[in-house]
């Protein structure tokens, strides 16, 4: 195969993954769009195997059987709770490659024409030595962020003296060991630059906390997009680069739409340690104890949510927790026979993972257009009879708006507070992720509900089909 | 001197100032041709790279910002699967007939950029056919 043809091969499994982002803009056209991405893949890869480079392909196959056999049975079995971690953990293994890629190249570098060992251009040690960093914090970050949803790491922010100057002092190493790579072509250099890029994505990922997940994993997504860029330029192969430029560029934005969903900054997240300002948090905790609060019972909440017209559902993390959301939509379903008008509102942050709670809800069959976002059935809370907050609370939280010294003060809220009862459903009475006390919990007219998500769903649809 | 002479020299003399003239069209086209190539050999790849990298991001800002939000978990996923083209790049690693370290390295990459392909389309259309099951 020429070099052109392949070229052009490389052009159009291009087009056909921006055609797969493309289809996304709509339900409907999600799943052809998808069908464009495993179409663009094929062509890569059968481009890349008919080329002049490869000259054995039996290990090629074993190698392709063993990882396809490997992400088949992971994708199959995979809870749909368990989303955000298999997601985390996928993102680590685009990093360990992208490093594996440049490592070979620096050991052979014939193979990707870049010149014979020894005297490789400097624009190409610094494109290789580039994609290599990026590629190892994903690496060890993405692993950190799957052990911290998975549960294996504290989700609380893990955070110690001098720890940015650290992380500060490290990233400037990094430089000046990249710089002596470029100049000297040392295998040495290499490998401790990927050790300490190692060492870099654990400690980056470390002190940021389990809600800020959302942020964190689609910083990563961005880094392996900008890690395959990297590899793209050694190679100086456009398909790498297009995609990820593609894959760079998604990760950012959705960075960004998700710390403007708690009206913070990217550098605010990154640094870390939100929520643990231990003067804040024990205030908040004398406060709890004093006001009175009215706790309610399943059965009290069927009745109240029997006899209204209108019912908005909050789900937050607490949700995907408890896995009620197959119990939470048989409720609906049973309000929808009485004929209440129930509706769905997603907060861009609830969850671990943008897109989380839409998710979680497809999956038990609830109709799309029932599902909300912020800015959509935000005015609608006002004419509510009824807000059913089930595991989430800072994003309902009121302070956002009124308190100018609370951690969460500008961020977007639910408006739960305007609708006539607002129940809550919860585990316990304790502050959410921010620290920050909920002064919705005191109100005349807020209901808690205590008790596991699901449990509670149950109770409530029992009592539901008593009346 | 004769006649005879002089003709034969003049002949030798114009056959002489032809092979210049010759000779200095083939100086000309081959200046030419250095001048031509000069003006793409100092295109590095790096820059067409750059360019293409440039706009590529310009393409993915405007087809990202046109996904609905509902589907950003299944964003996320299938970039997993795309940015896992990094394939290409273990393929040829992995490629020579020769066994060494960088085979090796390849083989590896290919085993961990498979897994991620196979992984994140398949996942991907699982959630994406929750989607269209709870129309």
């Amino acid at each position: 195969m020429s070099v052109n043809l392949s070229a052009f091969l490389y052009l159009i499994s291009a087009v056909c993954f921006i055609l797969a982002l493309r289809g996304l803009s709509s339900a409907a056209t999600s799943r052809s769009g998808n069908m464009y991405g495993v179409f663009g893949m094929v062509i890569a890869i059968l481009t890349t195997l008919l080329g002049s480079s490869i000259s054995r392909y039996s290990w090629i196959v074993v190698a392709i059987a063993l990882g396809g056999g490997l992400g088949t049975v992971i994708a199959k079995r995979i809870k749909m709770t368990a989303l955000p971690q298999l997601v985390a953990a996928f993102h680590s293994l685009v990093g360990l490659a992208a490093v594996f890629v440049a490592a070979a190249a620096l050991y052979s570098p014939e193979t990707f024409h870049l010149g014979s060992q020894g005297n490789m251009k400097a624009t190409s040690l610094f494109e290789m030595g580039l994609g290599t960093i990026v590629g190892a914090i994903t690496f060890t970050g993405s692993i950190i962020a799957f052990g911290k949803l998975q549960g294996l790491v504290s989700g609380k922010p893990l955070t110690f003296p001098r720890q940015h100057q650290l992380n500060a002092l490290l990233a400037i190493a990094l430089l000046v060991l990249l710089f002596i790579f470029m100049s000297t072509e040392s295998a040495s250099v290499f490998w401790l630059l990927t050790t300490l890029s190692f060492a870099l994505g654990l400690l980056l990922i470390m002190p940021i906390g389990g809600a800020d997940m959302p942020v964190v994993i689609s910083m990563l997504n961005s880094y392996s997009g900008w890690a395959a860029a990297g590899i793209g330029f050694t190679m100086s192969n456009n398909l790498l680069i297009i995609t990820g430029a593609l894959v760079g560029a998604s990760g950012a934005i959705l960075s960004y739409i998700m710390c403007k969903g708690m009206n913070r900054s990217i550098f605010n997240v990154i640094l870390g340690g939100f929520g643990t300002d231990p003067a804040s948090a024990s205030a908040a905790g004398t406060n709890t104890s004093d006001k009175p609060v009215k706790v309610s019972s399943g059965e009290d909440a069927a009745f109240i949510m029997g006899n209204a017209r209108n019912v908005i559902i909050v789900p937050g993390y607490g949700m995907a927790v408890a896995q009620a959301q197959h119990a939470l939509r048989e409720m609906v379903d049973t309000l929808k026979g009485k004929g209440v008008n129930v509706r769905y509102a997603i907060h861009p942050v609830a969850g671990r993972m943008p897109g989380h709670m839409n998710v979680l809800l497809a999956e038990a069959n609830v109709p799309y257009d029932e599902v909300l976002e912020l800015e959509d059935i935000n005015h609608d809370f006002a004419s509510t009879d009824v807000a059913f907050v089930i595991g989430a609370n800072d994003i309902t939280n009121p302070a956002a708006k009124t308190d100018a010294s609370s951690p969460i003060y500008g961020m977007p809220i639910l408006d739960v507070e305007k609708a006539k009862t607002v129940l809550f459903v919860k585990r316990s009475l304790a502050s959410g992720y921010a620290g920050v006390d909920n002064e919705l919990f005191y109100r005349d007219n807020t209901l808690m509900v205590l008790g596991d998500a699901k449990k509670v769903c149950e109770e409530i649809l029992k009592g539901l089909k008593e009346h | 001197m004769d006649i005879h002479t002089i003709t034969e020299q003049t002949t030798k003399i114009l056959n002489a100032s032809r092979e210049l003239t010759n000779e200095a069209k083939q100086l000309e086209t081959m200046t030419r041709q250095l001048v031509d190539q000069s003006g793409t050999a100092h295109l590095d790849p790096f820059v067409i790279g750059l360019t293409v990298f440039a706009l590529a991001c310009f393409v993915g800002y405007y087809v990202v910002w046109k996904v609905t939000p509902a589907l950003h978990s299944p964003l996320m996923s299938v970039t997993n699967a795309v940015s896992s083209v990094i394939i290409v790049g273990a393929l040829i690693a992995a490629g020579p007939a020769i066994s060494n370290i960088s085979t090796t390295f390849g083989f590896i990459a290919v085993v961990l950029a498979s897994i991620n392909i196979f992984g994140g389309f398949i996942v991907t259309q699982r959630m994406l056919q929750m989607f269209a099951k709870s129309k």
